[in-house]
């Protein structure tokens, strides 16, 4: 498909020079997200990561759930699935085998990826499956209006956590670092160069990716528990992070409003899932085996 | 086109229904299964995983059966024929999955060798009882095709219907065994690929930019593609138009509902696949599907020694119903027996099609084991009274 503008409208609204455009379906523009929100800004630096991969296009496929992340595949000018709510990671596993040549990116909300999804989150990442997955982490089922989320911290409402969350929230880095991810790092929508070179690596990595998008909903979880707009958030951003390339990710968890350790906290080499199983049965039945995806 | 000589077991050969089905998916062009363990299918899945890798092909266990069931969608649309195989309670778990395979269109067989239930049931014991929940398990109207073997031989024939099927009408196939087809050992003969037709996936030919990848032209069933050919498609399980783009509205729905209905049952009899045996100027119709089929005969013959009328007709294919034939021996026999390891579904659609034009007698078994034939034949020789 053309690499080019072709929505003449669009061209007039935002100008000839937005880099982004080319990467997006026009002809599905305008998005369904709110003024604000975060996802929106991780697409922007998605599409830098495209370009600065080098990548041909039609090899790349992106693979959502369900929910207001859920969405990103179907703005993306690429192969693109919008799947059911928590399998993105077992489609893409499918779609990644059966054409290995394929880059097969997974990217969904915090609720699809670990709480409904949670069982093929650590799967996926326990075989080292050559997926790179990106999940904003909104604190919140966007999608649904605000109920909790495995990622809520401690605290603040949702529509089904009324009086305060009470429940421990999932770590994601520690998570995905204990299952065996071969990349793990967390940025905010604030660090956009950061977050775009995070990408661009795990693009050109084999194996497990996990990249955390920490993004607001000012619609719902900012606005319920009083935390302003889109930017407020962003400026919580900027002035919580703290910076730590290589950290523990069991030092990593997010208290509400509290400090937010960003970086790149592990990178590593393991065998791919299919690498391994070319390897050993290579190993095991000699000339009988012709390599997978070879 | 016929199949690749790769996958084809030439021979003769003593094997159980699971095995044979499995030897069906390989010489229809199977390359992708994704699985996960469940009696009494496991063997499916066992044998694909010891064969798949000197043929050239996928296997993956899963983490359940909800992950196996997306992930054969993954491999369809990479452009592999793709089955999974499973029993009761994961084909509960599969249900979202039926319809995202429904309304997206990707082509894969689900096999089921069924065993008792409800939940756990009886795990090594046969039923017939998945029927209607194959039929309309997933929410959503949909029309699946159900495929139903009755021995070792027709698990290796008609999986290669199915999976040409699949390909023929883009929906979700059911291969609906039982524990004793699956686990009855019997001759096997298995033709030399090129004595098997199998059906390719239709791939477009049409360039980026001018291909739609819901788009119909006329014909009910769009042309595929796969990732990674530069069409740029999208796809979703929401309601969508011919590009595949979110489309809620309620024209939109009705116009791609229809279609999705009306692409396998306007079938113009493709889709009957029967078996009739002394149809024709019976009194008494036995209407029959899988291993009660078998027991089903054994009735009949001892009836017909008696000195009644009785006719066989065996389904093949279950889904969709043959209501057309049904109807028009509604009007020439005085009555239906049907008997199933259930407690009476496929009844339903015999009286349906019947509409008391004349009598059906349910023979239903709550599963564990198959029927008595006597049990078939009282209920035949009560019909012909
Ligand atoms: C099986 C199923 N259960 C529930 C839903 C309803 N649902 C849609 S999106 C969603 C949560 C989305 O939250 P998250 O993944 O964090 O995405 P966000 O909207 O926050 O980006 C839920 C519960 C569904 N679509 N399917
Ligand atoms: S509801 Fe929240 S997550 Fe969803 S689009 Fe609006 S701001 Fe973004
Ligand atoms: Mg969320």
């Amino acid at each position: 498909m053309s690499s080019e503008w072709t929505n003449p409208e669009l061209i007039e609204r935002y100008g000839i020079e937005n880099p982004v455009m080319p990467y997006l379906r026009q002809d599905r523009l305008p998005h369904i997200w709110c003024p604000g929100c975060g996802i929106g800004t991780t697409v922007n630096c998605f599409t830098r990561a495209l370009t600065e991969s080098g990548l041909d296009l039609d090899q790349v496929a992106i693979v959502s759930g369900i929910g207001c992340t859920g969405r990103v595949a179907g703005y993306m000018n690429l192969d693109s699935f919008h799947t059911t709510h928590g399998r993105a990671i077992p489609f893409a596993t499918g779609l990644k085998l059966a054409n290995p040549k394929l880059k097969v990116v997974v990217y969904s909300g915090d609720g699809d990826l670990t709480a409904i999804g949670g069982n093929h989150f650590v799967h996926a990442a326990r075989r080292n499956m050559d997926l790179m997955i990106v999940c904003v982490n909104n604190f919140t089922y966007g999608m649904t209006g605000g109920q909790v989320a495995p990622t809520t911290p401690i605290g603040p409402t949702q529509t089904t956590m009324p009086y305060g969350n009470f429940e421990n929230p999932f770590n994601l880095p520690f998570l995905a670092d204990a299952c065996g991810a071969v990349y793990v790092a967390r940025w905010t929508i604030f660090h956009v160069r950061q977050l775009a070179k995070a990408m661009k690596e795990g693009l050109a990595k084999k194996g497990f990716v996990f990249i955390e998008a920490m993004s607001p909903c000012p619609t719902l979880y900012s606005r319920r528990n009083r935390l302003g707009d889109g930017v407020d958030q962003v400026k919580y951003y900027k002035e919580r992070s703290i910076l730590r390339n290589g950290a523990d990710t069991k030092e990593v968890g997010l208290a509400y409003q509290g400090d937010i350790i960003v970086g790149k906290f592990v990178d590593r080499e393991r065998p791919t899932w299919m690498e391994s199983m070319n390897e050993h049965l290579g190993r095991v039945l000699g000339d009988k085996y012709t390599p997978y995806g070879a | 086109m016929h199949a690749d000589p790769k996958g084809v077991l030439t021979g003769v050969h003593f094997i159980d229904g699971d095995h044979a089905a499995c030897e069906g998916a390989l010489a229809a062009g199977c390359r992708f299964v994704a699985g996960y363990p469940i009696t009494p299918s496991t063997e499916v899945v066992e044998r694909f995983a010891a064969r798949i890798p000197q043929v050239g092909g996928m296997f993956i266990q899963m983490e359940d059966e909800i992950a196996s069931s997306i992930a054969i969608l993954g491999g369809a649309w990479a452009g592999k024929k793709v089955m999974t195989v499973t029993s009761g309670p994961g084909l509960s778990l599969m249900m979202e999955h039926i319809g995202y395979a429904a309304i997206t269109e990707t082509p894969c067989v689900i096999v089921d060798v069924q065993r008792g239930g409800p939940s756990t049931g009886l795990p090594t014991l046969p039923a017939q009882a998945d029927m209607m929940q194959v039929r309309w398990g997933s929410h959503g109207d949909y029309m699946p095709i159900a495929l139903s073997p009755n021995s070792p031989q027709e698990c290796f024939d008609l999986m290669i219907k199915a999976f040409n099927l699949a390909e023929v009408y883009r929906v979700p196939v059911f291969f609906m065994m039982d524990e004793v087809v699956g686990h009855m050992t019997e001759r096997v003969a298995i033709p030399a690929a090129s004595e098997i037709d199998v059906v390719e996936r239709h791939f477009t030919t049409k360039k980026p930019g001018e291909y739609k990848v819901f788009g119909t032209n006329g014909s009910m069933v769009p042309e595929m593609t796969k990732a990674g050919d530069g069409h740029r498609i999208h796809v979703t399980g929401l309601t969508h138009d011919e590009r595949g783009y979110p489309a809620m509205n309620p024209a939109a729905q009705d116009k791609l509902l229809r279609r999705l209905l009306d692409k396998v049952n306007n079938h113009n009899g493709e889709l009957v696949d029967v078996r009739m045996d002394g149809v024709e100027g019976a009194d008494v119709v036995v209407v029959s599907f899988g291993i009660t089929s078998r027991v089903a005969a054994a009735a009949i013959e001892s009836a017909r020694r008696k000195g009644l009328k009785v006719g066989h007709l065996r389904l093949i294919i279950c889904w969709p119903f043959p209501a057309k034939l049904i109807v028009e021996l509604a009007g020439k026999v005085k009555s239906f027996v049907v008997p199933e390891l259930n407690m009476g579904q496929m009844v339903l659609e015999v009286e349906r099609a019947v509409a008391g034009r004349a009598r059906v007698i349910s023979v239903p078994h709550a599963g564990g084991t198959v029927h008595e034939p006597a049990v078939i034949e009282s209920a035949i020789m009560e019909a012909a009274r």
